[in-house]
């Protein structure tokens, strides 16, 4: 239907946009590359996490013959495994040491960053909401109206034990 | 006010006498109100013998291993022996490195622990030639 819409309209635009909206399946077939393999999550998997130091998998599962015959000598003494060896033995059974586990990244300045962009960007849009979008403060707001609302509260004799009024000297017309 | 007072005071003095003074080895004990707690003797024994199983196989060894670490505690040096040597018998040196590693990671801030576990383990670890993380230059990134 869409393609029919554009035939009629026959904008070079349209026909790019239906062309980016539909989704031929021979085209989702050339790009197979770019979809992601689901994870098996029924099989044992392999994480580097603290609290579990020894994972349910190995995290190589496919072994070179130099790495076979590796495993072969590591059934031997383990004195006679020279120290690039014990590292290689540990490397193919774990991806991350601890210390690599524990490392911190830089992530937060990116979140930070963020966070305060984007509080940057509201308070722009708010600076231009005031000047071109909300109306004009109602005439209460008038430095003037103010204070002839206050010598009105003060003849009132608003609160006049601890609050508002009580603050107002009445005989020398000031504030105490 | 006085009795206030007193009261307050009494129940400091409960409080200060109620908190044990801290213990080397952690316990880990849950508090039933009625029932047996065991004791830190009965909880490293059982772990030791969970580990010197002859024939314990791989999963015994993950599942002990990830269990042991779950708790809020650094397991005792014949545990980590145990361990070590259960991974001799399963043919497994990364596990040994990653047991190390695990256990200094558990003492956290406390970092006279893994030292002393270390000079406690030197003899297992001279004799199965399990080298340490800082001997394989792991510990640094």
């Amino acid at each position: 239907m869409l393609r029919l819409t554009a035939g009629r309209v026959g904008s070079l635009v349209a026909r790019r946009a239906t062309v980016a909206l539909t989704t031929s399946s021979a085209r989702m077939a050339s790009h197979g590359h770019e979809v992601s393999e689901a994870v098996d999550m029924s099989k044992p998997m392999y994480w580097d996490r603290r609290e579990i130091p020894l994972p349910d998998k190995r995290y190589k599962d496919i072994l070179t013959p130099a790495d076979k015959s590796l495993k072969e000598k590591e059934k031997g003494p383990w004195g006679q495994l020279s120290n690039e060896e014990k590292l290689t033995l540990y490397r193919l059974s774990f991806c991350q040491t601890y210390p690599e586990m524990k490392q911190s990244s830089s992530e937060w300045k990116t979140v930070v960053a963020g966070v305060l962009y984007c509080l940057g960007l509201t308070g722009l849009v708010i600076i231009w909401q005031t000047a071109y979008v909300s109306p004009p403060a109602p005439r209460t707001f008038d430095a003037e109206w103010q204070a002839k609302q206050v010598k009105r509260m003060l003849d009132m004799r608003v609160s006049p034990i601890e609050g508002f009024a009580a603050k107002w000297d009445y005989e020398k017309g000031q504030w105490k | 006010m006085f009795r206030a007072v007193f009261r307050l005071s009494s129940t400091g003095a409960r409080c200060l006498v109620r908190s044990k003074p801290s213990i080397s080895a952690p316990l880990a004990s849950r508090c039933y109100s009625h029932g047996q707690v065991e004791t830190d003797e009965e909880f490293d024994a059982r772990w030791v013998t969970y580990f010197s199983k002859p024939d314990i196989d791989a999963w015994e060894l993950r599942k002990g291993m990830n269990t042991l670490i779950g708790y809020d505690l650094v397991p005792e040096a014949k545990i980590v022996d145990s361990a070590l040597r259960a991974c001799r018998r399963l043919n497994d040196m990364a596990s040994a490195i990653r047991i190390l590693e695990a256990v200094k990671d558990k003492a956290g801030p406390h970092k006279e622990i893994y030292p002393y576990l270390i000079q406690e383990l030197q003899p297992t670890l001279s004799e199965l030639g399990i080298s340490t993380p800082e001997q394989l230059g792991m510990d640094k990134l």
